[in-house]
């Protein structure tokens, strides 16, 4: 019996003392992300580890998503009762999130943070995440739109360099177009949008914006895939598909980082994917103008706290430390900073070492500070998919492009 | 006697745990696992599952609100909805038609004497054990515009069509797909029912002249029909729950030419957040199903020979 009553003293001390080790008040912040790039999560892990160096009671962890089916996964997540404390947020489904009430507000935790200065992250940049005067997301990634493009298939095809056609002032979609047709018929292809795969319709704002046009008004209401600008800028890209073959066509995969094509508009965080074996003579330059004039498009994702986590207000104070000057500059190594005193050749040229002092001022500084954020809109993906449905019928040769446009604002119009 | 006294003389003679009811409880014993298990994972969820079906379930903003039917009733004038079930009815009967059709063709030339017949059997049946995912983004290669199967043909002079990009061949792909990866399941049933049908029915028809066709349609069908009626119903059933090759190949385009129910449900719930009207299209999701397999089961008579 005393065996027996031993046996249960030191299981219970087994239970009790580990449990006295763990301080009664341990909070677990998570941060749902969608980058597995190891980079990142060793620089993410390194502020996280200096927060919990000054809130020991604090332990943070990145939860990496897949970026397919992210924003699937994370309100999965939240339905499930697993919300996480804080969550990366794409630019398109801002909307949704930040109308919801399911972001805690946080410009009282940034304005309370010493030396936040909160006045020195760009009103442009915090427009998308701000509701009624309250912010509900820092846009920690602002990212330009660019044209990639391979001198060598260019030039290979008789034509001239876009930057040569800067210098001329003559970089212009017309003359764009002109090269990819001569690089398609060389048997290359010529322009890829890059991730638009005939699906991703948005990603196509990085031509439209040429023509001045969106696809609904600016308060969000009326659909404005009819008006004229729209018009015209989806005729230019149905003739440079079906007609000129200036662009890879549906099913078509071509790789312009294998340098398969003359040119890609994609973010500059792509520049990683530039070829080390076999380079080709590359440049990043601004995209062409429009009939519109000049322009830039920006992506934007922004890291928001859940209302419904379990520890909202030491999320946002995390948030609040994560986004601090200090390591604003940090993360400005892999993500072009919404800050105004990071938006210099300096610091960007720091972070991206592959790019020129020239791209960096025309392509990520002037992009930053001119550029329109891709279109969102609450409700965003069941309007992504609603239009994304009706034009399919744009992409085939014979498409009656006002038709078509017609049909895609007859189905999205209830949803504005 | 007294009545106490035979009572008592009863009770004595008739234990609690007789025999039948210790037997009875080692049987619910031994199936206590798997009803735990239905209870928790098919019973629970299915109720779950109605009752989502009555709220408007608003995940992001934190609601879930009492509609009553609301949910049905928007399903009902849901101007999508006829384009969904066309899609699924097309999805299915023609994977059913393929499906049945070439599983029987392929289970009866396997089914010959032949030195390394196995092999053939083995081929056929591979694509069963194959990741389902895996076998479908390799299917999407080979269907792109310059893909495999355009380049197979273009060395014939055929100009093949961009296949995933134009409604009808982009539901004859998906098609397509799900036969190949699941005809070898079909074909092994099928084989087995044409290895259980009596040699000497065939000599005794061959004696009387039936022809080979005579054989197969009077002798073959009736004797396998048993398993035509499994390999239908679990075919059908299985047409309706398709996600992953529409998900990865067309995801429902072009237009809507491919999307299926399931497809659609994962729209509503998932990606647009409304969790309480995807409940509701996986209640007409199950009683699509259990109105099919009911109705076929109700028709085995006619198609099954031993239920005469």
């Amino acid at each position: 019996m005393k065996l027996l009553n031993l046996k249960l003293a030191a299981l219970a001390a087994g239970i009790a003392i580990p449990m006295a080790a763990v301080p009664a008040l341990a909070v677990d912040i998570r941060m749902a992300i969608w980058s597995a790039n190891e980079a990142h999560l060793k620089l993410f892990n390194e502020i996280g580890a200096a927060y919990t160096a000054q809130h020991p009671d604090v332990k943070v962890s990145f939860d990496s998503l897949p970026f397919d089916g992210y924003t699937t996964t994370l309100t999965t997540q939240i339905a499930g009762g697993n919300a996480p404390d804080l969550a990366w947020i794409l630019e398109t489904t801002a909307g949704d999130f930040v109308s919801s009430g399911a972001l805690a507000p946080l410009k009282a935790t940034f304005e309370a943070a010493p030396d936040y200065n909160l006045a020195d992250v760009t009103e442009s940049a915090l427009a998308l995440w701000t509701a009624g005067g309250e912010i509900y997301a820092y846009p920690f990634s602002t990212s330009p739109f660019g044209m990639f493009v391979n001198n060598d298939v260019i030039k290979a095809a008789g034509q001239e360099t876009p930057a040569e056609l800067i210098a001329k002032g003559e970089w212009i979609w017309d003359k764009a177009e002109a090269i990819n047709t001569a690089v398609a018929a060389s048997g290359k292809q010529g322009l890829i949008v890059r991730d638009f795969d005939y699906k991703v319709w948005d990603n196509l704002a990085s031509i439209w914006n040429g023509w001045g046009a969106a696809p609904w008004s600016a308060d969000g209401k009326t659909c404005t895939f009819t008006e004229q600008p729209m018009v015209d800028a989806m005729s230019f890209i149905h003739k440079a598909i079906f007609t000129d073959k200036a662009i890879p066509g549906p099913g078509v995969t071509a790789d312009f980082f294998a340098g398969d094509a003359a040119m890609t508009i994609t973010q500059i965080s792509r520049a990683s994917l530039l070829p080390k074996e076999n380079p080709f003579s590359w440049d990043l330059v601004p995209l062409p103008s429009g009939p519109a004039g000049e322009y830039a498009v920006i992506g934007q994702a922004g890291i928001g706290v859940f209302a419904s986590g379990k520890n909202p207000e030491v999320a946002a104070d995390f948030l609040a430390f994560f986004t601090s000057p200090d390591n604003a500059k940090k993360l400005a190594a892999f993500f072009p900073p919404p800050r105004s005193s990071l938006l210099n050749a300096e610091v960007l040229g720091a972070a991206n070492p592959l790019l020129s002092a020239t791209q960096i001022e025309n392509v990520v500084i002037k992009g930053i500070a001119t550029g329109k954020v891709k279109p969102g809109h609450a409700g965003f993906a069941e309007i992504q998919q609603t239009a994304r449905a009706a034009l399919d019928a744009l992409w085939v040769p014979e498409a009656d492009v006002p038709a078509v446009l017609k049909s895609v604002c007859d189905r999205i119009q209830p949803m504005l | 006697m007294p009545t106490a006294t035979l009572t008592a003389d009863r009770s004595r003679k008739r234990p609690f745990w007789t025999m039948e009811r210790r037997d009875s409880l080692v049987g619910y014993l031994f199936i206590a696992p798997q009803l735990v298990g239905i209870v928790l994972f098919v019973l629970i969820p299915l109720g779950l599952v109605v009752w989502y079906s009555l709220h408007e379930w608003n995940v992001l903003a934190g609601t879930f609100r009492f509609v009553g039917d609301a949910n049905y009733q928007k399903l009902a004038a849901d101007p999508a909805l006829g384009e969904v079930l066309g899609a699924t009815a097309i999805f299915s009967a023609g994977l059913v038609v393929f499906n049945l059709s070439l599983a029987l063709l392929l289970a009866i030339l396997v089914n010959q004497k032949l030195r390394g017949i196995t092999v053939f059997r083995t081929i056929f049946f591979s694509p069963v054990v194959v990741s389902l995912v895996a076998w479908t983004i390799v299917w999407g290669f080979l269907l792109q515009a310059h893909g495999g199967i355009n380049g197979v043909l273009q060395l014939i002079g055929i100009t093949g069509p961009n296949w995933l990009r134009s409604p009808p061949t982009a539901m004859a792909s998906v098609i397509v797909v799900q036969v190949f990866k699941n005809v070898g399941l079909n074909m092994v049933l099928f084989l087995a029912a044409l290895q259980g049908v009596p040699r000497e029915l065939y000599e005794a028809a061959r004696v009387d002249g039936a022809s080979r066709f005579t054989q197969f349609h009077a002798i073959t069908v009736p004797l396998i029909s048993p398993t035509i009626l499994l390999t239908m119903i679990i075919t059908i059933v299985g047409s309706l729950q398709v996600f992953a090759q529409i998900a990865v190949l067309t995801q429902g385009g072009p237009g809507m030419s491919t999307t299926v129910l399931v497809y659609y449900l994962y729209q509503q719930a998932f990606q647009f957040h409304r969790f309480g009207y995807g409940a509701t299209i996986s209640i007409l999701l199950f009683l699509i199903v259990a109105v099919l397999t009911f109705a076929q089961w109700q028709m085995r008579k006619r198609i099954v020979f031993y239920e005469n």
